[in-house]
């Protein structure tokens, strides 16, 4: 017993020696030295005047949650979705455009826009799905190349119909400043994370607590036993998908409205929310109440690499250098929660 | 459209599309025969795009760019090798951390070697120049688009039949089948399958960072963030849609290499840049939807999962 909590532990020393030695050779690299590029880091995650930073790290912290939310959904029920950021982009899109281009009170318009983002979500989430389902295109390889032209679509609509020429920058106008989400009093921390901590609420009970939920997960676990004892596999599919789809736009939404507050070309790919949610939910094994945790702690790295970058002269990439380290070295340990996925690989493999 | 097909530019266009995606899919290829389920080709592209840079610039031979690319494809190899088959990690997981690290690493090298925000190009790095082969140019059909193409190329078309080679007659090709096909026998055998796993792994590595070489070093001389762009997915359906046997490999090459120079063709004639770049992905997923089609159209039941 002792030998095998003495192996388990020797084996994290080493996993944690080896990222350490990673991030040491990245920083002299650049020459920054270790001690002040940590605490930088430390400083810039959780820190700052009256917490700015922190608040920074739980605005990030949302997005890249709500993003893992959506995948632990599609990911218990064995589909692998790797179509977040397509989800994620089309409702940031129909998120921003509805709100410039819907008439009314704003409290009207930001319901209907937030509304309407969740329904791009979820149909771009349920594209990918009738590929798989009724055309025959795995939904790993369909998820992945509706990606691509969303983003498209999207920086052709904000660079050519409804730029903001003005502004120089390929960017939509912004949204009626009626319906920005308000900070919380006395910070700069907008009440979008309400809206990911009801989602990922949802997400737990519903994962955890509803018989869809554990019919979904039946399916992820044995999708042959699940067809066996006569579950209707693709309405659950199908439904699966959409709600993954959904909370995917919803976050796209958060951006826009409590963030950004209109759409940037770009602004929701090339920070990876998408695929660090993924990884998110991989470092936790898909455990319901761990993902909105294990998505703070990628944003806490993203913010900690930032500030670095600002006070210690590393590039803030060296964030992704770490989350996939980390993953690398965590993903052996959780392999047994995919187990269900190689069942999947060798039907989607047959089925191209 | 017709008159454009036969634009010899157009024409000479095509192989510097097609060698990237060829190239990283016979990499996708070993891996695929070998059951290895690697979908990082992206990162393995990207990585050996920057080391041919990095190689290129010191040393000043494209040559030597393209060895840099190799070395740096085959160590990724190994990573993937290290937590896939010694670890037991599982291979879609190892697959996307591969490819953020391989985002994450080259971003951060470009700023911490070249001091480059976005782009780094230099009169230093040395790319690859047209190779004319005597002759080949006079061909019927297929001249221009075979004639004054980077040394890249011929080798990528000369690794199709050498690939299907290996598979059929080599010793260590038919290795690496049964460790994809059929393990037991291979173990029987005396033949340790994660060690054939694992040569799977560097070659894929190698080819892939000779397919980044040609982005980086052949069709231009620069790095950009992100450069392959997608083109190791599309490998990766290429991959899948053929199960990895090069003949059939090659023509799904040639017909998505053949669309990403299409697009950027239409791209020179006033269609809006967003709409030429999605081009590739839509056409890969009309090539799925056909296949598909056709497939459950020769077997009654083609049923999916």
């Amino acid at each position: 017993m002792n030998g095998t909590l003495g192996r388990e532990a020797m084996s994290w020393a080493v996993a944690l020696a080896w990222i350490a030695a990673v991030l040491f050779i990245l920083m002299a690299l650049v020459g920054a030295p270790f001690g002040d590029a940590l605490s930088a880091f430390l400083q810039n995650a959780f820190g700052g005047r009256r917490f700015s930073y922190l608040m920074a790290t739980l605005s990030r912290a949302a997005l890249i949650a709500g993003m893992a939310v959506s995948v632990m959904l599609s990911f218990r029920a064995g589909l692998f979705n790797i179509g977040g950021e397509g989800q994620l982009v089309a409702g940031g899109l129909v998120a921003a455009l509805a709100a410039l281009l819907l008439p009314g009170p704003p409290l009207f318009v930001l319901t209907a826009s937030i509304l309407a983002a969740m329904l791009a979500g979820a149909g771009w989430a349920l594209l990918a799905g009738a590929l798989h389902l009724y055309v025959g295109v795995p939904l790993l390889v369909g998820s992945l190349l509706l990606n691509y032209p969303i983003r498209y679509i999207a920086s052709y609509l904000v660079a050519h119909p409804f730029r903001d020429v003005q502004s120089g920058m390929v960017q939509s106008h912004l949204v009626p400043q009626a319906t920005w989400l308000p900070y919380f009093p006395g910070t700069r921390l907008d009440i979008g994370i309400l809206f990911i901590i009801a989602a990922s609420l949802f997400a737990i009970v519903y994962s955890r607590a509803t018989v869809h939920g554990y019919h979904a997960r039946m399916n992820g676990l044995s999708p042959a036993f699940a067809r066996t004892v006569g579950l209707p596999v693709r309405k659950l599919t199908l439904q699966t998908l959409a709600m993954s789809g959904a909370i995917a736009g919803l976050v796209g939404a958060i951006a826009v409205f409590g963030i950004h507050h209109r759409y940037i070309d770009g602004m929701l790919v090339q920070p990876l929310y998408a695929w660090t949610g993924i990884i998110a939910v991989l470092l936790v094994g898909m455990i319901p109440w761990a993902v909105p945790l294990s998505g703070l702690f990628f944003a806490a790295i993203q913010t900690g690499a930032a500030g670095m970058e600002r006070s210690a002269g590393v590039p803030k990439e060296i964030a992704l250098v770490m989350q996939a380290v980390i993953i690398l070295f965590v993903a052996s340990r959780v392999s047994g929660a995919l187990v269900a996925s190689s069942e999947r690989k060798a039907g989607a493999a047959e089925d191209a | 459209m017709l008159d454009l097909l036969f634009d010899p530019s157009f024409a000479a266009s095509v192989p510097r599309f097609v060698t990237p995606i060829l190239l990283a899919a016979l990499g996708g290829a070993l891996c695929e025969r070998a059951g290895v389920f690697n979908i990082a080709l992206e990162g393995f592209l990207l990585v050996g795009a920057f080391a041919a840079v990095f190689g290129s610039f010191f040393s000043g031979s494209p040559y030597l760019g393209a060895l840099a690319a190799v070395m740096a494809g085959t160590a990724m190899g190994l990573v993937f090798a290290e937590f896939n088959l010694r670890r037991g990690g599982d291979a879609i997981v190892v697959s996307i951390a591969i490819n953020i690290l391989a985002a994450g690493l080259t971003t951060y090298l470009l700023r911490a070697v070249f001091d480059a925000m976005g782009a780094f190009s230099d009169p230093a790095i040395a790319g690859f120049g047209r190779v004319s082969i005597p002759g080949l140019a006079s061909l019927p059909l297929i001249g221009p688009f075979l004639s004054g193409q980077s040394p890249l190329f011929y080798l990528a078309l000369l690794a199709v039949p050498a690939l299907s080679f290996f598979f059929a007659r080599h010793r260590l090709g038919l290795r690496i089948r049964a460790a994809g096909e059929n393990p037991a026998a291979l173990e029987a055998g005396g033949v340790g399958r994660r060690r054939v796993q694992l040569y799977a792994l560097m070659g894929c590595g190698a080819l892939c960072g000779l397919g980044g070489a040609q982005l980086s070093i052949a069709n231009v001389t620069l790095f950009v963030e992100n450069m392959s762009a997608g083109r190791g997915w599309i490998a990766v359906v290429a991959v899948l849609l053929t199960r990895g046997r090069p003949w059939p490999l090659f023509i799904i090459a040639v017909i998505f290499g053949a669309v990403d120079s299409l697009s950027f063709r239409v791209q020179g004639l006033g269609m809006p840049q967003q709409f030429t770049d999605m081009m590739p992905y839509l056409a890969t997923l009309a090539v799925l939807v056909a296949l598909s089609w056709w497939r459950r159209g020769r077997t009654a039941n083609g049923g999916t999962l």
